[in-house]
């Protein structure tokens, strides 16, 4: 925005704009104002509206499930904080396996492509399925085949082909130039990727990996299908005890309070990475 | 002969209108979805001995022959009986039902009551123990003192969890699964050593889906506040409900009910009771 110089009158051109901008605001607020009314009117007038607001909105159900969700919560936020790390770690080994050039070590390269293709082309629930019904049912002794051990190693598997991709796609914005360079330096390959083409590359992909985190704080509750009592199968029980969807729409919301200020923040470093490029 | 031949009209009349109304009683007409038809609903799938072989058409097992039991004292015909599928989440959503009445054991809570009807209830099940013989052969038994340590599960849409939290009370929180072969599987798994279910689909869980499977002991009906007591499950406000109701009572009286309990259900009276 520029604005006119302290004391100097308004050019023609700026007061030209502010009027403009004054008008558009004054549309978009009018037509959102006209959308939300309508919403709020319409809606209850459709016939069926009293019996969803009385299985979905209603306010004595929510009263009594949201603190037995909230408690369920807790769950989800912790197989998050223990999957997120060793996600971050087997993502990276597996993209570095993607990117080896010697070819003595082909055979990694096959395994990373493989790897990738196999866990991204399942469907997440159905790995956590095999995974954590599959294995134990080998015959583990406790507490080894314990669901949250193996639901979560589903989890880390299959969300580590995601970020080793985005972090691939990282390494390979790195210009072919720059390990040229590092190389004429006496760098080794092991050193390039340390020191030269890592720290660049993950610091790109920081955004894409945001998003893939957000996703995860969401798969989370698929770990319910295999006995977890988190915070979708909590909902789940209070409306099979109640005949009431409203506990799901209270699940909804702690979900949203989570996602949409971690998805603000990836909208912003995004931004950022824009501003400085 | 003019009182006469005016009561053979009379009687004439009747039976021909009774013939035009074809199926359902005087209290059902009009309030079926389709008229002269009985829609009845049921579980996808539909696990004996509630349903023999997946086929509530058959009107064998029990809450099949139930069904067909109350359809014929509401007037229906065996044919005019017909039969769709629905998950628990399908038959409470708000709107319009697709089934005159639904029956997959639901429990009648008074919380559900709140949104949708119930009939009076056609059956009242004990709680029953599925474990296996290898965790018995560990030292589960069956007293209240040696279920608190083990690890539980159960069918989370289902009133085994309070059940068991006020029965039981066990001493870690229960793993809960989405349906009956998932919480087979956790058994199965290890993850497990113990679940609650009502009586007859214990006893079938352990005799055909759990390998090494057994009922090890039973809680009466009566051993709870509130006992598990299973109704046909209709719209909120269903017109049908006195009809359904009237039906039940009549089946209950005549004892045609224990009948079919006895029928199907029998085995349900041999599994030991839990102290």
């Amino acid at each position: 925005m520029s604005l006119p110089p302290q004391g100097a009158a308004p050019t023609r051109r700026a007061i030209y704009e502010s009027r403009l901008r004054r008008r558009s605001n004054l549309i978009a607020a009018g037509s959102t104002a006209v959308i939300v009314a309508a919403i709020i009117l319409l809606v209850p007038l459709a016939p069926g509206w009293e019996a969803v607001k009385k299985s979905f909105f209603n306010g004595s159900v929510f009263a009594r499930t949201f603190p037995g969700l909230l408690e369920a919560f807790l769950l989800d936020i912790a197989i998050f904080a223990w999957c997120a790390p060793l996600i971050a770690v087997l993502g990276l080994a597996i993209a570095l396996c993607r990117d080896v050039r010697n070819p003595v070590l082909f055979p990694l390269r096959a395994f990373g492509a493989l790897y990738t293709d196999i866990f991204r082309g399942l469907p997440v629930i159905l790995v956590i399925y095999l995974v954590g019904f599959g294995i134990p049912g080998l015959g583990l002794p406790r507490p080894w085949n314990s669901p949250y051990i193996w639901g979560s190693l589903a989890l880390i598997v299959v969300y580590a082909a995601y970020v080793a991709e985005v972090i691939r796609s990282g390494i390979d914005s790195i210009h072919q130039s720059q390990r040229a360079a590092a190389q004429s330096l006496g760098l080794s390959e092991a050193d390039t990727m340390r020191y030269v083409i890592l720290p660049q590359a993950l610091r790109n992909v920081v955004p894409a990996n945001m998003n893939l985190f957000i996703a995860l704080q969401k798969d989370v509750a698929l770990l319910s299908f295999i006995g977890p009592v988190e915070i979708f199968r909590q909902a789940g029980v209070y409306k099979s005890l109640m005949a009431n969807f409203t506990p799901y729409v209270g699940a909804a919301l702690i979900f949203l309070a989570v996602t949409i200020p971690a998805t603000r923040y990836a909208d912003y470093l995004m931004a950022r990475q824009r501003g400085q490029r | 002969m003019k009182p006469l031949s005016l009561a053979l009209a009379a009687g004439l009349f009747a039976s021909v209108s009774g013939a035009a109304l074809a199926a359902g009683n005087a209290c059902t007409a009009g309030k079926t979805l389709t008229d002269g038809k009985l829609t009845v609903a049921t579980g996808n799938p539909a696990y004996y001995p509630w349903v023999a072989d997946d086929k509530p058409e058959s009107g064998k097992g029990f809450e099949s022959a139930v069904a067909y039991a109350i359809a014929a004292e509401m007037g229906f015909a065996p044919g005019d009986v017909q039969w769709v599928r629905t998950s628990f989440d399908e038959a409470i959503q708000p709107g319009a039902k697709n089934f005159d009445f639904n029956m997959q054991q639901f429990s009648i809570t008074p919380e559900r009551e709140e949104m949708v009807d119930f009939s009076l209830p056609y059956y009242t099940s004990a709680m029953a123990v599925l474990t296996t013989n290898a965790a018995v052969s560990n030292g589960v038994e069956p007293t209240v003192d040696s279920l608190k340590g083990v690890i539980w599960g159960a069918d989370a849409n289902t009133t085994a969890v309070p059940m068991l939290m006020e029965i039981v009370g066990p001493d870690r929180d229960p793993m809960l699964y989405g349906d009956n072969a998932d919480v087979t599987a956790a058994i199965q798994a290890g993850q497990i050593d113990a679940a609650l279910f009502d009586l007859p689909t214990a006893l079938y869980l352990a005799a055909v889906l759990v390998e090494d499977g057994t009922v090890l002991g039973q809680f009466p009906a009566d051993r709870s506040d509130n006992p598990d007591q299973f109704g046909l499950l209709m719209e909120e406000g269903s017109a049908l409900k006195p009809c359904v109701d009237a039906a039940i009572t009549a089946l209950t009286d005549s004892g045609k009910l224990a009948e079919i309990e006895a029928q199907w259900l029998q085995e349900a009276t041999g599994v030991p009771v839990i102290d």
